[in-house]
Formats: structure tokens, C-alpha cells, sequence
């Protein structure tokens, strides 16, 4: 795959970072937390890519008879998703007690924390 | 038992505590709760504290058996242990200053509060207890999620909301980062375990690469650590989250950043092929400078009180991470003494103001002028706290900060200035809070209409009764805390321990050499005894603070220069605007910045 996988990583990460920043609306901005997470998920992949390899399951594989790709970043994302998974939840659901309460989800519209 | 056995114990008692008090809290009346918590704290206490004195070296349990290279270890010397022990002081401290505080009908949500504080705690504990970089990722994570619903604990209210929004997006997005740098230097290295890591690191030359993947990996441990500019979540975070969650935020959770940020410096990047010692020296040192100022700053400016103490634990952050930057163990012996007697001290001024909200139902420095006279006793707390901050020996802070000073001074003779700043602006604007407060000193400060800034009036709170006594508790558990502070500069062995954990801490070889198997060198001799000096730079600054604190409240004469200053005062202040689009540039902007300067420092 080469350097091109990195350079999307990378890209993802730069799409949310700018997606956060310009943000109106709380939701698009934990939506754009999780385009976040997907640049790491690119990254771990392509780093534990193997060319011509594949999936390390055992079961029916010889071990050494063929390249598998690398099991533990395939574990590290997994983990990665989990986490993911908690945060994003729990900020949904911040938010919409936040619209329940506030009656906005702008962020630009919630002024009651500066200075 | 031995300290192998204790590790893995250390981190599993609250993480087994949390479910279990969720359940039990279904069926156990409050006293119940309470008392489960509390023993579970207890326990974790006890087990560190064995885990932390028997500790010489550093001590590795292979969690679930595997070797080093494949599985995942736990290690811990004696600074990672202390800070253990340190977020389970006073994770303790805060479960019995809110035996009372949070008066709910108990019912299904009876045990939760205590039961995310323990998961809280079992994130801080995992973090400083292990030896692998991907699962310091998971206990971060861990103890970021728990922390963001700590923060909008009190969900009626906007405000806590929106602080843990901010919160938990910025921090969240610090992390991924993290992730990025943790997943290069997989690539780079194959390995994930820190000592392996460093090892490993050092068969390549240092490259883009390397320096990219460290900026990253320690981005997520300077927003934790609220470095400028990554800081701009803490003082929202810490202005609306309930009074005892910001004793643990601002007394562990902040400091283990740095803690973090030294780890992995010198287990992973410290030898050859990592970062070289006077790139890291010179940005770091540039970074807790600027820290400090803008905390210390930013602290004298604020009215609303709990906010002032977030940015004044900004300020002492700046100083701590001067303190890792010297890449000495006299410096990083100071930082740790600096550290926990700093945590006693700031946990207990937010207990006492805990004592305000408790009472009047604001924060607000301005509005409840005069107000507290009836408190002369907290009143007094609240004095010897900001005394306490401020560096008055013989508390421990001012021991910390008086170690820290004299090995700044060695590097940089201008450095014990920028301590003795921070701490008389931090210490003199907490010093003026209480004169106001509890004594009514001064004229009552005039309405400045128009200015952007939180006033602290109007803060809902935290209990459901108006009419009831002050519990005992509450001023308990800040009096002992103030007492620990204490017994950290005053019993010379406590100094000692903590400092000769510097020694070993500053170490990668002992590090390797526990965990890999491979050979030891001794550990140096570290200082750890009050000095001269150090006595009368710490009354220097305590002088300072007072003195600062009574021209604020009495102001005798204006300052000539006043216009310039305030202009200039109000456009840093506005740099914190509350956005969090704002923030997110700020960090983009940060991590930047700090990948060209190591980049073109290497």
C-alpha cells in the first residue's frame, strides 16, 4: 500500500480537525471526533499490512505456510472502537440533555464559560 | 505479599469497587454506600502505601503471565507508586467530604457518584502503574470518560454540560492523537511495552518520524496536563464540576500528565535514536514558563473562585513542568515533592470553597465580600491554604518548590524568579479572596459592566437543603489535608523517600533493567533537605503574596502604567473564549508548533 495510507490517515485527520473548528452544531462535532478516531483505525491498519498476507487466524492456516498480517494492531483497534464507542455515547448523551436544557446545541451559542 | 502481587491488587480493588457499589446501591441505604466506598478507598490506600515503602527500585507484575516482549506489563518505581498513592489519598479524602455533600434521595442512583470517583481512580492508578504504551492509552481513556461524566455530574445545570462537552472533545481528540504517534512508533519499533520500545528505538537514527510520533504521544498528556495551549478545557472544566471532583481533577488527574510526559521521555525517547536531551530541555522549559505565567496571570484576574484555583493550578503545572524539563533527579525530585504537597493543599482550598457554595450558594469573590465572617475557622483554613500556595515553609510545597528552584537555578540562574512569581500571584490572589470573604477588608469591589467574565453568583447548588448544619466533614477533611501538606515539608523522610524515587524515576537503565532483565546501575544520590536559600525564597514569596493581596483589597494608590496593563490583560482574556472550535485550533496550532520545533531542533 505504500505511503498513500498514511497520507489518507493523515487527510482524515486534518477533514476533522477542520470539521471541529468550524462546527455549529454539537452533534456534526462529535460526528467529526469520530472521523477523528477513523484516522487512527486507517493508521493501525496499514501499519501491521502485510503485502499478499493474510488474516492471522490459525485455525485452518499452517502457521509460517503463508504472510498474515500483524494481530496486535488489529487487537489495538478493537480496543480503539471500544473506547471510541463509550466516549462518543456519553458525549451524545451530554448533548442532548445540553438541548434539553439550553435549548441550542451551537457552540458558538453557549457563552456561559469565557474570560 | 510481595510488591508483584500488589500491583495488579492496586488497580483491581477499585475497578471491582465500582461495579459493585453501582449494584449494591440499588438495595443499600446511603450509610451503606458510603461505607462501602470508603472501605474500598481505604483498601486501595493501604495496598499502595505497602506497594510504595517497600519500594526500592522498581517493581514489574506480568499481567496474566506473559513475558515482557508479548504481554503487558505493569511497573511502577517509586514516583509512579507515590502518585498512585497520591490520587488514592485523596480519592479517599473526597468519598468522606461527600459523605454529606451530595444529599439525594437515595434510590437506583445512590451508589453511582461513588461508584465513578472509583473507576475515576482506577484510570489514575492504571496510568501511573504501567509499562505499556497502548494500555496507558486505555487507562487515559478510562479515566478521561470518568472524568467527563464526573464533570456533568450535576446534569440539571447547563454550565456543567457544556464544560464537560468541552472537556471530553478536546481530550478525547487528544488521545486519538495519541494514538496516532502510538501507532507510528509501533511501526517503527514493533514493540509496544516502554522499556522494549526505548531499546528498540535506539538500532534507528532520530528522523521526522520519531519526533513526529513523540509530539504526538505526548499531546494527549500535555492537554491532560493543561499546558499552554492546550489548558483552555481545564479553568471551564473545573468551574462547574462539583467541588469534589475538582479536588481530584486538579490534585492528581492534571499532574499525572506530567508524570506521563516524563515517563515516556525517558523510558522511550531518552537514549539514543529518541529525542535529544537539550531539544526536549529547551522546548519543555519554554512551554512551563509560558505555562506558569499565563496560569498565575490568568488566576489574579478571576472573581469566581473555583475558576481561580483551575488557573492557579495552571500556574504551579507551568512549574512542574520546568521541574521534568531539567532532565535532572534533583529537578524531578522537586516536582514530586512539589506535586503532592500542591494536591494537599489545592484539594483542601476547593473543599473550603465547597464550604462557600455549601453555604451562600455562589463562588463569586466579589458578591460574597464580607459575607463570611460568620467562618472564622475556615476562614483561617482558607489562609494557611493560600499561605500554602503561595510557598510559606515549612509546608510542603514551599519544600518542593524551594528543591525546585535550586536545581532551575543550576540550569537557568532566571528561573527561581518565574517560581517565586507563580507562586506569590497564585497564593496572593487566593490571599485576597480570603481577606475579602471572611474578613471584609477593603472597599466592596465595583461592578465592571460589560467585561467578559464569570462572575461565580447564581452557581447552583450542590445540596437540596438550605437550612441544615455544616457537616463536620467537610471541614474535616480540608484541615487534614492542609495537616498533610504539612507533614510533606516537615518530616525529613517523607522527603526523602519521595526524592529518591526521583533518582530512579530519572533513570531509563533501572527502568530497562527491571522490566527487560538486563543490568542496574545504582541510583544517584538525590537532595531533599530544606536549604537557607530555599527558607527565604519561600518567605519571599509568601511576603509577596501577602503584600499583593493587600494593595489589591485596600488599593492605596493606582498603578501608572494601569490602562496598558488592563488592555493587554483583557486581550489575553479573551483568548479564552469559552468556543470550542476556538480550542481545537489552539490545539491543532500547538501540536504544530511543537512538531517544527522539535523538528528543527533534531
Amino acid at each position: 500500500m505504500g505511503v498513500w495510507a498514511y497520507l489518507a490517515a493523515g487527510w482524515i485527520l486534518l477533514v476533522a480537525l477542520y470539521g471541529l473548528v468550524t462546527s455549529r452544531n454539537l452533534i456534526h462535532a462529535i460526528g467529526c471526533l469520530a472521523v477523528a478516531q477513523s484516522s487512527t483505525y486507517v493508521l493501525l491498519l496499514t501499519v501491521g499490512y502485510r503485502d499478499h498476507g493474510t488474516a492471522p487466524v490459525f485455525s485452518d492456516l499452517r502457521p509460517g505456510s503463508r504472510p498474515v498480517v500483524d494481530p496486535v494492531v488489529q487487537a489495538l483497534a478493537l480496543t480503539d472502537i471500544v473506547v471510541g464507542a463509550t466516549v462518543t455515547a456519553l458525549l451524545l448523551a451530554l448533548t442532548i440533555q445540553l438541548r434539553k436544557r439550553h435549548g441550542t446545541v451551537d457552540p458558538q451559542a453557549l457563552t456561559a464559560l469565557r474570560g | 505479599m510481595t510488591d508483584a502481587a500488589l500491583l495488579p491488587l492496586a488497580v483491581a480493588i477499585p475497578l471491582l469497587g465500582a461495579p459493585l457499589l453501582a449494584v449494591a446501591g440499588r438495595v443499600l441505604p446511603r450509610a451503606g454506600c458510603d461505607a462501602l466506598a470508603t472501605g474500598a478507598a481505604a483498601a486501595d490506600v493501604v495496598c499502595l502505601a505497602l506497594l510504595w515503602s517497600h519500594l526500592h527500585g522498581v517493581a514489574v507484575a506480568r499481567v496474566g503471565g506473559w513475558p515482557a516482549r508479548i504481554g503487558v506489563v505493569l511497573a511502577a518505581d517509586r514516583t509512579g507508586a507515590g502518585l498512585a498513592l497520591l490520587a488514592a489519598c485523596l480519592v479517599l479524602a473526597v468519598l468522606g467530604y461527600s459523605w454529606r455533600y451530595f444529599d439525594e434521595p437515595s434510590g437506583e442512583r445512590a451508589g453511582l457518584f461513588p461508584a465513578m470517583v472509583l473507576t475515576f481512580q482506577a484510570g489514575m492508578v492504571g496510568f501511573a502503574l504501567t509499562g505499556d504504551l497502548f494500555n496507558a492509552f486505555v487507562w487515559f481513556e478510562l479515566m478521561g470518560a470518568a472524568g467527563y461524566a464526573l464533570t456533568g455530574y450535576r446534569i440539571e445545570d447547563p454550565r456543567p454540560l457544556q464544560g464537560a462537552l468541552t472537556f471530553g472533545i478536546v481530550n478525547s481528540l487528544a488521545a486519538y492523537c495519541s494514538l496516532l504517534g502510538i501507532g507510528l512508533l509501533y511501526a517503527r519499533t514493533g514493540q509496544l511495552d516502554l522499556a522494549a520500545m526505548g531499546r528498540s528505538l535506539a538500532g534507528h537514527p532520530t528522523d521526522l518520524l520519531t519526533v513526529t510520533g513523540f509530539v504526538l504521544v505526548v499531546t494527549a498528556m500535555l492537554v491532560k496536563a493543561a499546558v499552554v495551549p492546550f489548558h483552555f478545557w481545564l479553568p471551564d472544566a473545573h468551574a462547574v464540576a462539583p467541588t469534589p471532583v475538582c479536588m481530584l481533577l486538579s490534585g492528581a488527574m492534571v499532574e499525572l500528565g506530567v508524570y506521563g510526559v516524563g515517563r515516556v521521555y525517558w523510558t522511550v525517547f531518552a537514549g539514543a535514536g529518541g529525542v535529544p536531551h537539550d531539544a526536549f530541555r529547551h522546548t519543555f522549559t519554554a512551554l512551563g514558563v509560558l505555562t506558569a505565567l499565563v496560569g498565575s496571570v490568568m488566576c489574579w484576574q478571576q472573581r469566581h473562585i473555583k475558576r481561580m484555583l483551575a488557573y492557579s493550578t495552571v500556574g504551579h503545572v507551568g512549574l512542574f513542568v520546568v521541574g521534568i524539563a531539567l532532565l535532572t533527579p534533583d529537578g524531578a525530585a522537586g516536582t514530586a515533592v512539589y506535586v503532592a504537597a500542591h494536591a494537599c493543599a489545592k484539594a483542601a482550598l476547593f473543599g473550603l470553597t465547597g464550604v462557600l457554595l455549601d453555604r451562600y450558594g455562589s463562588v463569586d469573590e466579589h458578591g460574597l465580600h464580607g459575607r463570611g465572617r460568620e467562618l472564622r475557622l475556615v476562614g483561617v483554613l482558607f489562609v494557611l491554604g493560600a499561605l500554602a500556595l503561595a510557598g510559606l515553609p515549612p509546608f510542603g510545597t514551599g519544600l518542593g518548590k524551594a528543591l525546585g528552584e535550586t536545581a532551575a537555578g543550576h540550569a537557568q540562574p532566571w528561573l527561581p524568579a518565574v517560581y517565586v512569581l507563580t507562586s506569590a500571584l497564585t497564593g496572593g490572589a487566593v490571599l485576597r479572596v480570603a481577606l475579602r470573604v471572611f474578613w471584609g477588608a477593603g472597599a466592596a469591589p465595583a461592578q465592571r459592566p460589560g467585561e467578559a467574565e464569570i462572575s461565580g453568583e447564581g452557581e447552583e447548588p450542590e445540596i437540596r437543603m438550605p437550612g441544615r448544619a455544616l457537616p463536620p466533614m467537610m471541614l474535616a477533611v480540608p484541615a487534614v489535608l492542609l495537616g498533610l501538606c504539612a507533614v510533606v515539608g516537615c518530616l525529613p523522610a517523607v522527603g526523602r523517600a519521595i526524592a529518591a524515587g526521583a533518582g530512579v524515576y530519572t533513570d531509563p537503565a533501572a527502568y530497562r533493567a527491571a522490566v527487560l532483565g538486563t543490568a542496574a546501575s545504582p541510583a544517584p544520590h538525590v537532595a531533599s533537605a530544606w536549604t537557607a536559600d530555599g527558607l527565604l525564597l519561600g518567605a519571599v514569596s509568601a511576603a509577596a503574596a501577602a503584600a499583593a493581596a493587600c494593595l489589591a483589597v485596600l488599593r492605596p494608590f493606582r498603578l501608572p502604567c494601569h490602562r496598558a496593563v488592563r488592555r493587554a490583560l483583557t486581550g489575553l482574556r479573551r483568548l479564552h473564549s469559552g468556543h470550542l472550535g476556538d480550542y481545537v485550533a489552539w490545539l491543532t496550532f500547538g501540536v504544530a508548533v511543537l512538531c517544527a520545533v522539535m523538528a528543527a531542533q533534531t
